[in-house]
């Protein structure tokens, strides 16, 4: 996965899976994820995100998706 | 191939009728453990009726039942013993046992290292958590020595098993040790695990905080990740460091790879001859 420039990725976490032990969140080497009031991870700068793929890969409970915020036929 | 990336490839291949989020602790590696295995499966283009997950008792066997593959959740111990079965009735299928390591290495020792001299082409995931963590934390024959468990809460006396060397002496066709920090390492060795022919044996160390983590001054999940980033170091440099150096690091990567023909392929070989030999004497 070649690395991009910030702010062009969309990263989507979906609270109801998530179970906030806290490894993405300690992890993500630009800081975009955070643990919210419930104990449950949100997604507080998603412009920092370099898309390294490492909270994706590390989830146990596939909670996290990081895509591209533009589709593939407008970025080309 | 599909255009679909990361984890939704993942959510393509479970079985969503199951309930979700799975049983599995927060932080538990288990998780991460069948994420690469599906991502394993997509990237190898192999067709999901193809592929048979067998697994044990514990933590690890729950992996089955969430993925839509062909799955048989079987006895404590006895996963590779199923998996031989089923190779044997049907060589074009790729069988992964999914096994812990008291399933693997306790209960089920005997039939390892038999799979493991017979080269039976199946592929054995070992996922070891150090621990027996459904049962509620016993020590298993994983548990290094020296940490504390609920059955050995003054400190393990026993030596744990060493599972590459364990592979090797048994005569496995492929051994290799990844972890669950190094996911993408992970990936590869998996890949070739599933492809490669013969008994191929690989061991994924995963973190067990709720049962393992918490008895041995790991504060949390994270702790035990940061641990696995810690110690695990490639073989090639685990080879060249001192023994002073190594300490208590483990080494991760490709043990052995003899790439030698498995029983279900020497077995249906001999076979075909001896049909030939039959013919060829009747025809006389």
């Amino acid at each position: 996965m070649a690395k991009k420039k910030k702010g062009q990725s969309k990263v989507t976490v979906y609270p109801d899976w998530c179970k906030g032990c806290g490894v993405c969140v300690s992890f993500c080497p630009a800081k975009v994820l955070e643990l919210d009031e419930t104990g449950k991870c949100h997604v507080a700068r998603e412009d920092d995100c370099i898309h390294c793929g490492f909270c994706e890969l590390h989830c146990p409970d596939f909670a996290i998706v990081v895509t591209d915020k533009k589709p593939k036929d407008e970025q080309a | 191939m599909n255009e679909v990336t990361g984890n939704e490839i993942i959510h393509q291949y479970l079985r969503h009728n199951k309930k979700f989020p799975h049983v599995l602790c927060a932080g538990c590696g288990h998780g991460i453990v069948l994420g690469s295995l599906i991502r394993s499966v997509h990237s190898l283009d192999i067709p999901k009726d193809d592929v048979v997950i067998v697994a044990g008792i514990g933590c690890s066997g729950r992996l089955a039942v969430y993925v839509d593959f062909n799955t048989i959740h079987t006895t404590h111990g006895r996963a590779l013993t199923f998996a031989t079965g089923i190779k044997m009735s049907n060589p074009k299928l790729k069988v992964i046992c999914i096994m812990g390591d008291g399933d693997a290495l306790s209960i089920g020792g005997n039939h390892l290292i038999h799979a493991a001299r017979r080269n039976i082409g199946v592929t054995a995931l070992i996922l070891n958590n150090n621990i027996y963590g459904m049962t509620g934390g016993q020590s298993s024959p994983a548990t290094p020595s020296g940490s504390t468990s609920m059955t050995a809460p003054f400190g393990q006396l026993e030596e744990s098993f060493d599972t590459v060397s364990l592979g090797q002496g048994a005569g496995a066709n492929y051994v290799a040790r990844g972890t669950v920090f190094h996911v993408q390492k992970l990936e590869r060795l998996m890949c070739e695990a599933i492809t490669k022919p013969g008994f191929n044996m690989l061991e994924v160390l995963t973190p067990c905080h709720t049962q393992y983590g918490r008895k041995n001054k790991f504060k949390g999940p994270v702790d035990m990740y940061k641990w696995l980033k810690k110690t695990a170091v490639p073989v090639e440099r685990y080879q060249e460091m001192k023994e002073e150096q190594r300490g208590d690091r483990i080494p991760i990567g490709v043990f052995t790879d003899k790439g030698n023909p498995g029983l279900e392929e020497r077995y249906f070989g001999l076979k075909k001859e001896l049909l030939a030999k039959q013919q060829a004497a009747e025809g006389k």
